[in-house]
């Protein structure tokens, strides 16, 4: 998969709000699948199938332990999460640049006394 | 070299903190007085706030509903205040309406002196570890639209605004 390819890939699996949770519950650890249902309430099946979209995006890989399947997050998964929580800063940070240039305009005239300047 | 850092802190906090170059009475105002917070809390480009409805006292309410300037879907928040000691400290509660209700977001905000200016801490609690995973991923579903090109450019949003050393 070239580079633009598995950016799509990887936009695709992280465009879902359960699937972006999924990979920040596996940020904590390694889960089965029953783990994963259980705080999310969703069923098993539904899971899986969000599972094979994080699994093909090169996000997630799972193991073999026994009868168990424990999946985590793949190196590219870690570097996605970071990418999520990115986003969400620069969206913060939009509105606090927006709230610096209204602090500009309405904090100074209140302190002229103290003005250093 | 964003001045905000936002981290995790056990399995339920969210700490968010910001430096402005501005008085604590001022950035208290801009939280507290609904004309500003609708100028500001807007996040991504794009989107505004139609409603901004907010009674800053004690078990006073709030509401914020956005729009965006082409998409057919918004989302709202409400909230109550708990405690507003001026200038200093906010203590609220609020949940998000996607349209869907998402678990209640417990925030204390702190405003404190730092040089000419303010530090302002945000604690967010989450009601357990998953809701917060939730509340992080899906908080960033407004930040994802605009966001695609700007992922593979990785400008800077805001670019580097320098702190004033009046």
């Amino acid at each position: 998969m070239n580079a633009t390819e598995n950016l799509d890939a990887v936009f695709l699996a992280m465009a879902d709000p359960t699937r972006r949770a999924i990979l920040a519950r596996l940020a904590k650890g390694e889960a089965t699948v029953m783990e994963l249902a259980e705080p999310f309430a969703m069923t098993q099946p539904a899971v899986s199938q969000h599972l094979k979209v994080l699994e093909s995006a090169g996000l997630v890989v799972g193991r073999v332990d026994g009868a168990r399947r424990p999946r985590r997050l793949a190196p590219a998964g870690i570097d996605a999460l970071e990418q999520w929580l990115a986003m969400l800063r620069r969206g913060m940070e939009k509105s606090y640049d927006r709230l610096d240039e209204i602090l500009a305009s309405m904090d100074e005239p209140k302190k002229r006394k103290g003005d250093r300047r | 070299m964003s001045k905000l850092t936002l981290k995790t802190e056990g399995d339920t906090h969210v700490i968010v903190t910001r430096r402005f170059a501005a008085s604590p009475e001022a950035v208290y105002r801009a939280h507290t007085d609904p004309k500003i917070v609708q100028k500001w809390l807007l996040g991504p480009d794009g989107w505004t706030m139609p409603v901004c409805d907010l009674d800053a006292r004690t078990g006073g309410k709030f509401r914020y509903e956005w729009k965006h300037e082409t998409k057919e879907y918004g989302f709202h928040i409400t909230g109550e205040f708990v405690e507003l000691t001026p200038y200093r400290k906010i203590v609220h509660i609020e949940r998000m309406f996607l349209p869907q209700q998402t678990p209640d977001n417990h925030i204390e905000t702190r405003f404190e002196p730092d040089g000419s200016g303010t530090l302002m801490t945000m604690r967010m609690t989450l009601p357990d570890e998953a809701t917060r995973a939730a509340m992080l991923s899906t908080g960033m579903e407004k930040g994802m639209e605009n966001s695609y090109e700007r992922l593979e450019k990785m400008i800077p949003a805001g670019g580097l605004r320098m702190e004033t050393g009046k």
